[in-house]
């Protein structure tokens, strides 16, 4: 039987055959949650009876989402967590070291192509970007995985989406995936699996993979998975925290069907309120003005984002109106931002920068917004109160439309300014 | 009545409710799933009383893509606790959907159901009749019917045993 990618890797892990629209159990090879999921993950891991983690160096904990401890419940459920990850001797690292658990696992080369990665974060899926099957659970799920070390899916069909041509400088990973929600909807690969390919890959960064691999979600994707090319296979050899092999479709196997997108003729673009996918190019919300620009997150928080939105600022000075706020997506990204210059010129141009946290994307703190404020961020979801008030609103873009929107105080086009 | 024939009040939703609406992420740092159903909806347009007025027995009805967005289980424990019996969808997010059975909260994909919520042949308060052995959906305010599947297979046994927790319990006791 042919395999899609995505299915490929699925049966690379079982020890049946895995056929799409079948149940099939696989074995993961790392299975994480942060400060928030992983306290009622513990709760369901003693009502099961377990004892012990299948394999401590292969579970984790981090504590990203609330800390540093935002206030005495936050605190309270950081310090469960921590106790728990130092009883079974699994993998976390304190506040200072860590990151944004989608940013930071890459970098420890703990997510590898090939790889079944499970996360109780439905923004798991980011780690797609190097090859890895990789996707959000509940918290029950999360516990049952740390308990066994396997987990069950319905094997997914797999949408192909090629994008091919040269991207202009003005547009980036954010693009793309904005440009494929656009044509998906939020529920256009519900239940599915993405499988990304396309020359336009080997125009971006990394960076921008994992930019796109972290909104498969907001497509109601279980994963959404790149074919691994020189540039994955390099970072993760470099990386690697334990031998990895990188898996490939087979030729000739059959998909639900095939997304095309040309990123050369995409253009800087912003979703609107309450929905990642309602695209529209960047250029007709000029008239929406801003309280906040908000630079950071799984999404949107790592070295290419930084560079980008330091390239626009240096020099200049965020306008009068606005609270622009810039938190690197992890300590790798805080030091090397900081010793390029890039903290330097967010702070001359008077933005707020933070240490490492998912901070206001998900309401948590940091850039929480009152009724009626307006924020443009570069995160992932603009729901109704995602980052504070139900009356307040959320415009995702990519890091260029935001450091342009926080000159200007106005959602604005980056070839503007 | 037959036990797996429930009466209750349809509350009504669109489709693709989101997970931030259904309990809101100000409340993430509640760790007791008894007190999650006082924030279900709490800011759902329309909705903002769910919590004050629902009954138990009373039903969610959805469109399609009922709690997409984050993975948080307070959206599956703030209605299970609340005395909400079944969800009916037509789809459901993934991540809901597996959150949903791995707490043995029943959950069915019923037809037609986001176009008859469009089509007002559901709407808040109406009385229904659901019969969760066949799937019949009844409307009984409005004398109209829809048919609902429930889950089958690994995902039915989960269900049955009461949650993943249980199935598991059983599965390591065997």
């Amino acid at each position: 039987m042919k395999h899609t990618l995505p299915s490929a890797i699925l049966a690379s892990r079982s020890q049946t055959p895995v056929r799409e629209g079948e149940i099939c159990a696989v074995r993961v090879d790392f299975a994480f949650a942060n400060d928030i999921t992983a306290p009622p993950a513990i709760r369901a891991f003693r009502e099961m009876g377990a004892q012990g983690v299948f394999d401590p160096g292969r579970c984790a904990i981090l504590p990203d989402h609330f800390t540093p401890n935002k206030d005495m419940a936050a605190a309270q459920q950081a310090k469960e967590a921590r106790d728990f990850a130092r009883e079974q001797g699994l993998r976390y690292w304190e506040v200072g070291r860590v990151g944004v658990e989608h940013a930071f696992l890459p970098e420890q080369g703990l997510i590898l192509p090939g790889d079944v990665v499970v996360g109780a974060d439905s923004h798991t899926c980011t780690g797609g970007a190097l090859g890895a099957f990789a996707t959000g659970l509940g918290s029950t799920d999360l516990a049952a995985a740390w308990a066994l070390g396997e987990t069950w899916f319905l094997v997914p069909p797999t949408l192909r989406v090629t994008v091919e041509g040269r991207p202009s400088p003005w547009v980036g990973g954010k693009d793309v995936v904005l440009a494929l929600l656009e044509r998906l909807g939020v529920q256009g690969a519900r239940y599915k699996a993405l499988e990304f390919s396309g020359e336009a890959f080997a125009h971006l960064t990394l960076d921008d993979r994992f930019t796109v691999a972290n909104m498969a979600v907001e497509c109601g994707a279980k994963a959404g998975v790149f074919v691994p090319d020189a540039p994955i296979l390099a970072y993760a050899e470099a990386r690697k925290a334990r031998p990895f092999h990188p898996i490939y479709p087979d030729e000739g196997a059959s998909y639900e069907a095939v997304v095309e997108i040309d990123a050369g003729s995409l253009e800087p673009l912003v979703a609107a309120p309450p929905s990642p996918a309602a695209v529209r190019p960047a250029k007709t919300f000029a008239d929406v003005t801003v309280d906040q620009v908000f630079i950071g997150s799984c999404t949107n928080g790592r070295l290419r984002d930084l560079e980008l939105a330091a390239g626009l600022l240096k020099g200049r000075r965020v306008a009068d109106s606005v609270r622009c706020v810039v938190i690197p997506a992890s300590y790798e990204v805080f030091k090397e931002a900081l010793r390029r210059g890039y903290i330097a010129t967010f702070v001359e141009a008077g933005a707020v920068v933070s240490t490492p946290s998912c901070g206001p994307c998900l309401g948590g703190h940091l850039g929480i917004l009152a009724a009626g404020e307006r924020c443009l961020a570069t995160s992932n979801r603009n729901f109704t109160g995602r980052m504070g008030h139900p009356e307040s609103e959320v415009y995702l873009a990519g890091p260029l439309v935001a450091a342009a929107t926080a000159l200007t105080g106005r959602i604005t086009d980056p070839r503007e300014v | 009545m037959d036990q797996k024939k429930l009466r209750g009040r349809a509350w009504v939703f669109e489709d693709n409710v989101d997970t931030d609406l259904i309990y809101h992420n100000k409340y993430l740092a509640e760790t007791d799933p008894k007190k999650m159903p006082q924030f279900a909806f709490e800011y759902y347009p329309g909705k903002e009383k769910f919590a004050k007025e629902v009954k138990p027995g009373d039903f969610v009805v959805a469109g399609r893509n009922f709690g997409c967005g984050s993975s948080r289980e307070h959206a599956v424990y703030c209605l299970k606790e609340g005395g909400v019996p079944v969800v009916l969808a037509e789809s459901f997010a993934r991540i809901y959907y597996r959150n949903a059975i791995n707490n043995g909260y029943p959950v069915l994909f019923v037809k037609g159901l986001s176009q008859g919520i469009k089509d007002g042949k559901i709407v808040d308060g109406d009385e229904l009749e659901v019969d969760l052995a066949t799937g019949t959906i009844t409307n009984l305010t409005q004398k109209t019917s829809f048919h609902g599947d429930a889950v089958a297979d690994l995902e039915n046994e989960i269900m049955t045993a009461g949650g993943l927790i249980p199935y598991l319990k059983a599965q390591v006791a065997q």
